[in-house]
């Protein structure tokens, strides 16, 4: 069994989020970067089929050397080895053509990637990625089994439900809650991830989509109202009649 | 040249979101000085769609095959791409859904288009240049996005665009792609609906939700009395999914849903920054907890500083003399 997982580098959950003084790019300053948190979802479960049917699983990142430190984490979680794709992620479908082109190369059963990135919030590149390979992507998956050799059972949130999907592999998957329980990596781990592969590929000369072109921040909150706690219902005919919302 | 919107079905009606898409599609047809067609899937009423008319919609496509009743993704993008074709759409709108960004992103490939998801408002369109707005960084920050090829997909965040109503009637004409079986081959084995009385969280104009702070599942019973007084639905902070008190489906934040529905109301949720990464668009949000120094009144418009039990009753209380 080959599974490629597909880890995002991304702002730690804690961080405060600043632009350069144009508004034109993401300002880096003591911002700490993580594995996407869903990715890890994704990370571990591709670890613990692996130990359960054996196999190899592979991290895959689009990014510039500074995604290093959370590739090794990757590896030191458990992953066999890694590929970096040495690009700045521009869009989403530049990312998803960088993926389906190691895709295309490598052949893996099983894709995984998280439900979504927590900084662009696309929600896209498993679907695209999906489209270029022409095989089902499951999105967003919370429970993933493998049935035999060629089928796996999964089920994905619906609005309002789930439902259970069986398809035969490959396929995509993205995960979520409660796919798995993330791993913190062993001093065993940190200590053979440095000698674990680590190749660097060039970009295939895919092209963008769309432009950021401007960030903003969302307007600051004009305050809190206080209500005395003794008065709790004043609450409720504050909100039907000053703030409107009911 | 025209516009073109997605509508998804509910228990045949149309749904909210797909309500807030077709208002979306109808003003970017306006600003194009264009006409706005509809695409209408599985299970919904004709009357319902005709409805469609009150946004703005003149025409609805609908494709009804039986087979078409569960999400298949392959299925649903044909039909779609059918309609993009038939009408010549320069534009696509779809709700933030998780069946929209899905369709989106497939169609965005197959048709070499450009794909915005999670949009937060109405397009600026100057000459061949076509900006949205989206969020990012988790609701921390917004971003102005070119949209540089064709068609341009736009798959908008729920609730961020008003209704409108007062339109006419809309007509409904049949189209059909010629699916064969192949393209329902990743159809679902089994699809099981939430068991609720209430609104589907996703969906909610009012979610009430519930925190660490709550002490447990037998006290869920508060977070359920006020969300159904309000016509809410309810929701959770990470913790309390992670012990089980509730659903996983339920648990919002960073890693769980996002929401940003008119009125949010914390109970016994501390604010922890994940925390607010799912819930800070919501237009209103009520913070109720012990603690005054609690992180989330930062992020509050009203605060509440006592203890759940004793305040959640009488808001209770409160809300049944409300008229209706
Ligand atoms: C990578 C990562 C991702 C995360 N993702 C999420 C996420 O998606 N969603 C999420 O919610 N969290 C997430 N978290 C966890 C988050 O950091 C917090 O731990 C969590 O939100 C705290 O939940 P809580 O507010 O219910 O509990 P607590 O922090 O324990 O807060 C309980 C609150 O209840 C108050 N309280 C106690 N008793 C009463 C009473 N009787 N009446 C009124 N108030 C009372 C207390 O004063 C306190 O403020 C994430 C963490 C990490 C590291
Ligand atoms: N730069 C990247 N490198 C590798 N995988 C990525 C990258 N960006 C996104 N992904 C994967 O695609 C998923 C969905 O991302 P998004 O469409 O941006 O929300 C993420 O959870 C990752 O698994």
């Amino acid at each position: 069994m080959k599974i490629l997982v597909c880890i995002s580098n991304v702002p730690d959950t804690t961080s405060k989020i600043n632009f350069t003084a144009d508004n034109k790019e993401f300002d880096k300053t003591g911002v700490q970067y993580v594995i996407n948190p869903w990715d890890e979802y994704a990370l571990t479960r591709a670890i613990e089929l692996k130990e359960a049917k054996g196999g190899t699983v592979t991290v895959l990142n689009v990014g510039e050397a500074d995604s290093e430190p959370n590739i090794r984490k990757a590896l030191a979680i458990g992953a066999d080895d890694a590929i970096r794709v040495n690009a700045y992620p521009k869009d989403s479908f530049f990312v998803a053509q960088q993926i389906a082109a190691v895709a295309k190369e490598n052949s893996y059963d099983v894709i995984l990637m998280g439900k979504e990135s927590i900084d662009f919030n696309g929600s896209q590149v498993h679907n695209m990625v999906g489209e270029l390979l022409g095989i089902p992507a499951v999105v967003p998956a919370f429970k993933l089994d493998l049935l035999d050799d060629s089928t796996a059972r999964l089920e994905r949130e619906i609005e309002g439900g789930k439902e259970v999907v069986e398809v035969k592999l490959p396929f995509i998957a993205s995960a979520q809650q409660p796919m798995s329980e993330p791993r913190i990596p062993n001093m065993r781990g940190i200590m053979t991830a440095r000698t674990k592969p680590l190749k660097v590929v060039e970009p295939t000369g895919a092209d963008t989509k769309v432009d950021y072109v401007n960030y903003s921040k969302p307007e600051k909150k004009g305050g809190v109202k206080m209500i005395d706690p003794e008065n709790a219902g004043e609450l409720i005919k504050l909100l039907r009649n000053e703030a409107k919302v009911l | 040249m025209s516009v073109l919107v997605f509508v998804e079905g509910l228990n045949g009606e149309v749904k909210k979101s797909s309500l807030e898409a077709a208002t979306y599609g109808s003003q970017v047809a306006q600003q194009l000085g264009t006409t706005v067609t509809a695409v209408a899937i599985g299970e919904v009423k004709e009357d319902a769609l005709a409805r469609l008319g009150e946004q703005g919609i003149s025409k609805v496509l609908y494709d009804g095959d039986e087979r078409l009743s569960q999400f298949v993704a392959n299925a649903y993008v044909k039909v779609i791409a059918k309609a993009v074709e038939q009408e010549n759409a320069r534009v696509l709108v779809f709700s933030n859904s998780n069946i929209g960004a899905a369709i989106g992103a497939k169609l965005a490939v197959r048709l070499n288009g450009s794909l915005a998801t999670n949009v937060t408002a109405l397009p600026k369109i100057e000459g061949d240049s076509f900006t949205v707005t989206r969020g990012v960084f988790s609701g921390k920050a917004l971003a102005d996005v070119a949209l540089t090829a064709d068609p341009k997909i736009i798959a908008i965040k729920k609730n961020s665009i008003d209704i409108t109503s007062g339109g006419g009637t809309a007509t409904v004409e049949n189209i059909s792609a010629e699916l064969t079986d192949a393209d329902f081959s990743e159809k679902p084995k089994e699809t099981v609906m939430q068991e609720t009385d209430g609104v589907l969280l996703p969906e909610a104009a009012i979610v009430v939700s519930g925190g660490r702070g709550m002490k447990g599942p037998e006290n869920w019973h508060l977070i359920e009395d006020l969300a159904k007084e309000l016509g809410a639905a309810t929701a959770c902070s990470k913790p309390v999914s992670d012990m089980d008190w509730r659903p996983h489906h339920e648990h919002v934040g960073q890693t769980g849903i996002t929401v940003s529905p008119n009125l949010y109301i914390a109970i016994g949720i501390s604010g922890a920054i994940q925390h607010l990464a799912g819930v800070n668009s919501s237009k209103v949000i009520v913070v109720i907890n012990k603690d005054p120094e609690a992180p989330f009144f930062k992020a509050a418009d009203y605060g509440i500083v006592g203890d759940a039990f004793e305040v959640v009753p009488k808001l209770i209380e409160a809300a049944k003399a409300l008229d209706k």
